[in-house]
């Protein structure tokens, strides 16, 4: 049994017990996201040139590697927060609205998953 | 019971628009095409994989006029989305509310959006 009040358990829970969760994630991955997408334009700006022999050597790089898996899985955590706000905002009909988030949320997982493979096979030598 | 003819609570449209109602549509709509931008990130990221030859098609894709004009609308996007993110984060943690200050950050975003795409596809574009 808590000795917790009332109160003090609901305190910040918001009606669905979780009511800062998805604000605060965004925010975490918006942050994240400022100096990940910045790393990633301006690496892009270090390249000598854009042919494979060089983005490949590039994205084969342990830290590039590293730092673009954290990118993509971050890129696609936080669209799926705002594409989340964005349908619940916009999509009315109760069907539609299920299925679109559900669409939703299996194509950013979906996105998340290659991207995660293509920059393995690069980082481990599959590049041909 | 009809409800027609009876007074209305002050729309949207009673009001002369602010320019930070523009910045808030805009925030979603650069969201959004981010979201769409990271699909084509995870297909270059696959491209790079696949070998030489898909990435070649694909760059060669992104250097005609619509590849070029898409690059544009993300770069815009990002620099968009990122600087009126930062001026999100100012407004969670409590500044910048007052109605001149709004309007002057406004503004702020958009010089920075215009600047900061503008310089960084110049550079880039030297690249190229």
């Amino acid at each position: 049994m808590s000795l917790r009040s009332p109160l003090g358990r609901v305190l910040g829970s918001g009606s669905a017990n979780d009511g800062t969760e998805h604000w605060w994630a965004q925010r975490v991955t918006a942050v994240a996201l400022l100096i990940l997408g910045l790393w990633f334009l301006i690496s892009l700006l270090q390249l000598d040139n854009f042919t494979h022999a060089t983005v490949s050597a590039w994205l084969g790089h342990p830290f590039s590697g590293v730092m673009m898996l954290l990118l993509c899985l971050t890129i696609a955590w936080h669209s799926y927060l705002g594409v989340q706000v964005v349908l619940e905002d916009y999509v009315h009909g109760p069907l539609i609205k299920v299925v679109s988030l559900l669409i939703s949320r299996f194509a950013h997982a979906f996105l998340a998953i290659a991207a995660v493979l293509a920059i393995l096979k690069v980082s481990l030598g599959g590049s041909l | 019971m009809s409800n027609e003819g009876r007074p209305l609570s002050p729309h949207l449209s009673v009001y002369r628009w602010p320019i930070s109602m523009t910045l808030s549509i805009l925030h979603r709509m650069t969201g959004v095409a981010l979201s769409i931008g990271l699909i084509a990130l995870v297909v270059w990221l696959e491209s790079i994989a696949l070998g030489a030859s898909s990435y070649e098609a694909l760059s060669g894709w992104m250097r005609s006029g619509i590849g070029q004009l898409l690059l544009l609308g993300w770069c815009f996007s990002f620099f968009f989305h990122l600087s009126n993110g930062v001026r999100h984060l100012f407004w969670d943690a409590g500044r910048g509310f007052e109605k001149s200050q709004v309007t002057a950050s406004s503004w702020m975003v958009i010089a920075a959006a215009f600047i900061l795409t503008g310089s960084y596809w110049l550079v880039l574009g030297g690249l190229l």
